[in-house]
């Protein structure tokens, strides 16, 4: 092996190290319900639904796994005149 | 009444078989009656690294179905007279092993043997889980590789909740078998360490396997690693765990750890 890319090259294995404690807390804490962010945009879309019309096309539900909290972000693109209908 | 113990692992290729194998020799070299039994219906591999295929006539599956009885299809190792091998069937699917079969196959076995050694299937499913029903102990096979721990924490989950001794109430005795080891790789940082599979996996450990071409040439010329050359690292280390499971306390060496200087730079790879 080169000597360089051996001194270069960052560690990987507290990576994987950390990786894992995250991707396990979570696959522990939801075995069994590991379409919680599938039944969550349902049910955001029709909460959201009721008020106005929106393309479900448009929406978008993405979950980031932290080690302390995990973020659930909902992005709904509201069309311009069912926003005016609702005001 | 012998102890059965299952070898699993979720992932496949971590070294289940090989450490069955290993481990069920190591064990009756010592003079203890064992039975490895190969629970990998449709793929049975354990004959083949026991180099035992060409003498498999009956099967489990045979006698789940009735086909044969318990006696004519144990095979006796030709090396080590206290040892047996269960074989697979090659043919049928894994769908011919029944709850009920099993359990009756582990109790006759219970009574003749002190060990009766199970070999898992990779995978989650009905082979995997009828092999750790019975259990009362269980050998978590990991590689110290992300997606091997991740499988391992899985099942070890199932082994807590659908095993026999679960269901009643008491808790599975597990044991970690750390496989594939490379120290050198492992303290550049390049491989993730015994304590921090330990941490993640939070089971104790039974041993650490290094990897090693002795595992890979005993398999070649089909026998266990513990038979072929006992004098290797591999051989070593799998003698150890075998003591640690009769219940001897002893302190767990890290396969190749303890190099000088010129070890270091020039024996990069472990054993």
């Amino acid at each position: 092996m080169n000597l360089f890319r051996l001194f270069s090259r960052p560690q990987s294995a507290p990576a994987a190290r950390e990786r894992l404690q995250v991707l396990l807390a979570h696959d522990r804490a939801s075995t069994g319900d590991s379409d919680l962010v599938t039944k969550l945009r349902d049910e955001i879309l029709r909460a959201i639904s009721k008020h106005m019309q929106v393309d479900s096309e448009k929406v978008s539900v993405k979950l980031e796994r932290g080690i302390q909290v995990s973020t659930l972000i909902v992005d709904v693109e509201i069309p311009f005149d069912a926003a005016r209908k609702a005001a | 009444m012998g102890k059965v113990i299952v070898v699993t692992s979720g992932k496949g290729g971590v070294g289940k078989t090989t450490s069955t194998a290993a481990l069920g020799a190591a064990l009756a070299q010592n003079g203890e009656r064992v039975v490895v039994v190969d629970f990998d219906v449709g793929l049975r591999n354990l004959d083949l690294v026991m180099g035992a295929e060409r003498r498999v006539v009956y099967d489990l599956v045979n006698v789940i179905q009735g086909e044969a009885k318990l006696t004519q299809a144990l095979i006796r190792d030709k090396r080590v007279e206290t040892l047996y091998l269960l074989p697979a069937s090659q043919t049928r699917d894994k769908e011919n092993l029944t709850p009920e079969g099993v359990e009756k196959v582990i109790a006759s076995l219970k009574s003749a043997f002190d060990w009766v050694i199970c070999d898992s299937p990779a995978g989650i499913e009905r082979g995997a889980t009828l092999a750790m029903r019975h259990a009362d102990v269980a050998i978590v096979v990991t590689n110290p590789e992300v997606s091997s721990v991740r499988d391992s924490d899985r099942i070890i989950g199932l082994l807590d909740s659908k095993t026999l001794k679960a269901e009643n109430g008491e808790s599975m005795e597990k044991h970690l078998l750390l496989t594939r080891y490379d120290s050198a790789r492992a303290e550049r940082g390049d491989m993730l360490k015994v304590d921090d599979v330990l941490e993640i996996l939070s089971i104790p450990l039974l041993g650490i396997i290094p990897e090693s071409m002795d595992v890979l040439r005993a398999s070649n010329v089909g026998a266990p690693v513990t038979l072929a050359d006992g004098r290797s690292a591999p051989a070593m280390a799998y003698f150890e765990a075998a003591r640690r499971l009769r219940g001897e306390i002893l302190p767990v060496t890290i396969p190749g750890e303890k190099r000088g200087f010129f070890g270091k730079i020039f024996g990069r790879k472990a054993a």
